[in-house]
């Protein structure tokens, strides 16, 4: 007995640190509706500067001091980073500034390595809570007793600063509805700086009190920033009680799932976001979402399929991209068909979030679906390259087909949120099933067929394929199909109102989506001769979102520029330097203020501007954004 | 407009050429022997900045002496961001693009077995360096593929005949969820319980690499009463753990085996927490007295103001394993280092090696010791070096485990 109530006990504990970090994620989200990537950036600077300043102070006072003072420190980079960049980017389209925090987090990762070295930093233990309490026989460390009294008195001073305070009912209020707080002549700039600044300083102080139980380290913020986001849409955005029950909740069912299933861990997370988003649909004590008054449609400059000028130029382009390998060697044709693989990933959640507004997190699901599909044929069936090239992708419509059905039942961060939660139950099946998927090691020996081999017949072949694909989703695009999926984007009621099943069409386009996103896998699976769990992992989804939101999402094709302006930068960068974040973090931050709608959707909005001033007739249809 | 829009919507092309245009194919020049190097220096800095050392050390003995044959050895070097995929790029740009004659290094298993495999397809050697897995040289081994560091089997056997001494007889095991741990555990498990029949495994904890939750699992550990711990927790997840640990006294009066815990890489990290009388495999560099560590030591001193890590080992042998072969093969033709690899032996920092003919492993070993604290500091005591050749199973089993080429 005694030993459950210290397993309880200490998944309190765990369940603390979780809770500071998610509720700055949390109210950062409700107010200003930043997906802030960064905030396990945050955390792991809290870390750091907890590290150097309590080896500088030293004593009682130095060591909860240096905690406090780092928390500041870094609240203070938060305030500097809202209003130097964010500020720039509030009115882009929706999900734009996690392209930024995106950005910020690939570049602090880079610095914090250059500022600390490499080593991981052991920092000292809090003084007064050394040791353990000694529980009938369990031992329960003192400094755990401390993290389980303070999380609750860090929700009582939020639960007080929101209810008892003026600034604190602006904030509800925003959350609630912000342009009704703007127009009630609040401003909204400061509002955001403060709340931004206060959410920075939880993840800080998350970050700085892990000190005495870990050792700051280059790893931490990618380690928790997906479980913070887990933790906080289990809550149900914007809901600090939410945040609370989701974090003690998530770290008891770990501790105590691993009694039973020791490898639960890995898993457990996603597992119980997928069953509450089901269940719940805005998660534990989030609220449905108020109807949107703006708009989205009336943002996007009306597509119109490509004129026939437009459509020569297209194929002058594919024309010089076929003639590639008259003069480009096998390297240089390798990348571009790696290049090309990935326009067609990015293109097929292009589709998925412009046209459909529906933004996936797990994209990448479909594309390791496809990958695996491909090297389970190859490896286990023996079956011909095109065979496994039609059949392969298959496997990503399956996995979409099932996962898409309970997806589409929900809208905005929460269908993304679920998206990612089936796309981390792929990779943990990917990573698991050792017998079947070779567990992180791998399928090797997935070799194209001898007419496929060379780096010329290769890129062919990707290309070919990607043009197939760019072509077809533009086609339906512009389809009966296409105008109904925007309906449904752009207001679910009102198509409802005119007999489109806007459930059914999502699901559709999920389905589709899936499968280009399988082609693609099925071709990467080929053209690196191997498939490994990250084919499905997190960071290839993230890849797809930075390509699409580059590109710009409110166009119809921006993501094929997207993809190859990203994955040419990359390579390159990786090939270059070895601190390969940091640059690349930082062109993609100069991106996201450059270009607030991506590099396509700015390029259009200047022509449109252009055209608009001289030819005013042309674009009579031009709406701008009702905001 | 319509002329704008075309000129931009052909943005896609001139991106395109622009950006493959920039890597087209690079110059080979005469007189000198270029060799590609991966590793996953971004994402592993606290591993690869000391092996990085190690080899550039190395690199600079071999010019200096007049490099092989008289050509000179260039070194490009690349950065894998530890995933798969992009050791793939890396390895054919070194290949395609640079005219390497030969591949080396990387870290993790799977980016090994990546690397391998790409190797067996384009016909190109690769001596992996620090790859653990026991698949790059067995299940998935091929004749272009070399290893260098003591595989896991190596290293699991090298404990286990300290572990059957111990007296324990009820065992716990704790090890990162992921290939690494589950063959380590897998391996001990096997020879362990083969030698001594009598015991029991009582509890396994399989948390997440890089995301333990130490005190659940350091709970759950203590739950089960065991008598002595495997563990296979590195890292910034053994830190936790011995936190944990050490808290809740689950280390008091219990054995601990534990690999890897001696390199300094993961014990200095645990400074004046670093466990006492743990079994462990390691490097101690303070304590190795043979004139060929002391010359390594040395020169690796003067030149770094540092102390070697065992990372900087693997790079300098890597780097000299690469050259002797080179020299040997008297040629860069794929087959013939292949042929000249087979059974060759050289010096190492530890000793005289040799690249086994049967498999492709390396004999170098690993040292066995006990932790202990000294002057603040975790440290290796009573250590002794094993020869990897002791530790490896027949050759019988071997050629069983290994695919025919």
């Amino acid at each position: 007995m005694a030993f459950y109530v210290a397993q309880f006990l200490t998944g309190l504990a765990s369940a603390a640190s979780l809770f500071l970090v998610a509720s700055g994620l949390s109210i950062i989200f409700g107010v200003t509706r930043i997906v802030n990537f960064a905030h396990g950036a945050f955390y792991m600077l809290g870390a750091y500067i907890a590290y150097t300043l309590t080896a500088r102070l030293s004593g009682v006072v130095g060591f909860w001091g240096g905690i406090v003072l780092a928390s500041l420190a870094v609240a203070m980079v938060g305030v500097l980073i809202e209003m130097i960049l964010l500020r720039r980017i509030y009115r882009s389209p929706e999900l734009f500034q996690l392209l930024a925090t995106f950005g910020l987090t690939l570049m602090i990762e880079d610095i914090v390595v250059l500022i600390w070295g490499p080593d991981d930093l052991l920092g000292p233990r809090a003084p007064g809570f050394r040791g353990a309490v000694d529980f009938f026989g369990q031992q329960v460390p003192s400094y755990d007793l401390f993290l389980i009294v303070l999380s609750p008195v860090v929700l009582g001073a939020l639960w007080l600063l929101f209810r008892r305070t003026r600034w604190g009912v602006l904030v509800r209020a925003a959350t609630q509805d912000r342009d009704m707080v703007a127009a009630l002549g609040v401003n909204q700039k400061w509002l955001f700086t403060s709340v931004f600044a206060l959410g920075v300083f939880l993840a800080a102080f998350g970050g700085a009190l892990q000190i005495p139980r870990d050792a700051a380290n280059h790893a931490m913020d990618l380690n928790i920033i997906v479980d913070v986001f887990v933790v906080v849409v289990i809550g149900g955005l914007g809901s600090i009680i939410g945040a609370f029950v989701a974090a003690v909740l998530v770290s008891e069912l770990n501790a105590f799932g691993i009694l039973i299933f020791p490898k639960i861990s890995i898993i457990l997370v996603f597992l119980v976001m997928a069953v509450v988003l089901i269940v719940r649909p805005w998660g534990l004590f989030g609220k449905p979402e108020a109807p949107a008054r703006k708009t989205p449609g009336l943002t996007v400059r009306p597509w119109r399929p490509l004129t026939g000028g437009e459509r020569l130029a297209m194929i002058g382009v594919l024309i010089a991209a076929a003639a590639l390998p008259l003069f480009g060697g096998t390297y240089a044709l390798t990348v571009a068909s790696e290049i090309t693989i990935f326009v067609i990933f990015a293109v097929s959640l292009h589709f998925l979030m412009s046209v459909g507004g529906l933004a996936s997190f797990g994209h990448a699901a479909y594309f390791g679906l496809g990958a695996y599909g491909v090297a389970f044929l190859a490896k286990m069936a023996g079956l011909p390259m095109i065979a496994c090239l039609l059949l392969g992708p298959l496997l990503g419509l399956l996995g979409a087909a099932v996962f898409g059905f309970f997806a589409v039942q929900l809208s905005g961060v929460y269908f993304a949120m679920l998206t990612l939660a089936f796309a981390q139950i792929v990779w943990s099946i990917a990573f698991q099933w050792v017998s079947v998927t070779g567990g992180d090691n791998g399928i090797l020996g997935v070799w194209p067929a001898a007419w496929a081999s060379g780096a010329s017949a290769f890129y062919w072949l990707s290309l070919g394929i990607a043009v197939l694909v760019v072509a077809a989703l533009r086609i339906m695009t512009f389809s009966p199909f296409g105008y109904a999926l925007r309906a449904t984007r752009d207001s679910g009621l009102r198509s409802e109102a005119i007999g489109i099943d806007s459930k059914r069409i999502q699901w559709t386009a999920f389905v589709i989506a899936g499968t280009a996103a399988g082609i693609a896998g099925a071709l990467f699976a080929y053209l690196k001769g191997s498939v490994f769990p990250d084919t499905v992992g997190i960071s290839l989804s993230v890849d797809a979102l930075v390509m699409v939101l580059l590109g710009g999402v409110e166009t119809v094709s921006g993501a094929v520029v997207g993809a190859i302006v990203y994955k040419a930068l990359n390579i390159w960068l990786v090939s270059q330097t070895d601190l390969s974040k940091l640059v690349l973090g930082a062109v993609i931050v100069l991106i996201a203020v450059a270009f607030p709608k991506g590099i396509v959707g700015m390029i259009e909005a200047v022509q449109a501007r252009r055209g608009a001033s001289t030819k005013p007739a042309v674009l009579a249809s031009h709406i701008e954004t009702a905001e | 407009m319509r002329d704008d829009n075309l000129f931009v919507k052909g943005l896609m092309g001139v991106a395109l050429g622009a950006v493959l245009g920039c890597m087209a194919t690079g110059a080979w020049a005469q007189g000198e022997i270029k060799i590609g190097e991966i590793n996953s220096y971004s994402l592993l800095p606290s591993f690869t900045e000391p092996y990085r050392k190690g080899w550039q050390l190395a690199f600079e003995e071999i010019n200096a002496a007049g490099g092989v044959d008289g050509k000179k050895i260039v070194v490009i070097s690349k950065d894998d961001a530890g995933k798969p995929a992009e050791a793939q790029t890396a390895a054919n740009e070194l290949v395609s693009k640079e005219g390497v004659v030969m591949l080396t290094g990387t870290f993790l298993s799977n980016i090994g077995l990546a690397v391998s495999d790409f190797a067996k397809q384009k016909k190109v050697f690769f001596l992996a360096s620090e790859p653990l897995t026991d698949a790059i040289t067995w299940e998935k081994g091929n004749k272009y593929t070399f290893r260098l560091r003591p595989s896991n089997y190596m290293q699991a056997a090298m404990l286990v005949e300290e572990a059957a001494k111990l007296p324990a007889k009820k065992w716990a095991t704790v090890a990162p969820n992921y290939e690494y741990g589950q063959s380590a555990v897998g391996v001990f498990k096997k020879l362990l319980s083969a030698k001594r029949p009598d015991i029991q495994w009582v509890e396994a904890q399989w948390p997440p690499l890089g995301k333990i939750d130490a005190g659940p699992v350091v709970q759950a550990l203590a739950n089960a009463q065991p008598d002595a711990i495997l563990n296979v927790e590195f890292g910034p997840d053994l830190v936790k753990f011995v936190r944990e640990g050490n808290t809740r006294g689950l280390f008091k009066n219990r054995s601990v085996v534990s690999f890897l815990t001696g390199e300094p890489e993961y014990l200095d990290a645990l400074k004046d927490e670093a466990p006492t009388g743990w079994i462990v495999t390691g490097y101690p560099w303070y304590d190795i007295k043979t004139p060929e560590h002391a010359a390594f030591l040395k020169a690796y001193q003067s030149k770094y103001n540092d102390y070697p890590r065992l990372g900087s080992i693997v790079g300098y042998e890597t780097m000299k394993a690469a050259a002797a072969i080179i020299a040997k093969a008297k040629s860069t033709d794929t087959g013939k280092m292949i042929a000249a690899a087979e059974g060759i032996q050289l010096a190492s920092p530890f000793g005289e090696i040799t690249f086994r003919k049967i498999d492709h492993q390396s004999t170098l070993g690993a040292f066995v010791g006990k932790t202990a604290l000294k002057d603040g500091k975790g440290v290796m005591v009573d250590s002794v070096y094993r020869n990897g050749k002791d530790y490896l199973p027949s050759d019988a089993e071997v050629e069983k485990l290994r695919p025919k080429d």
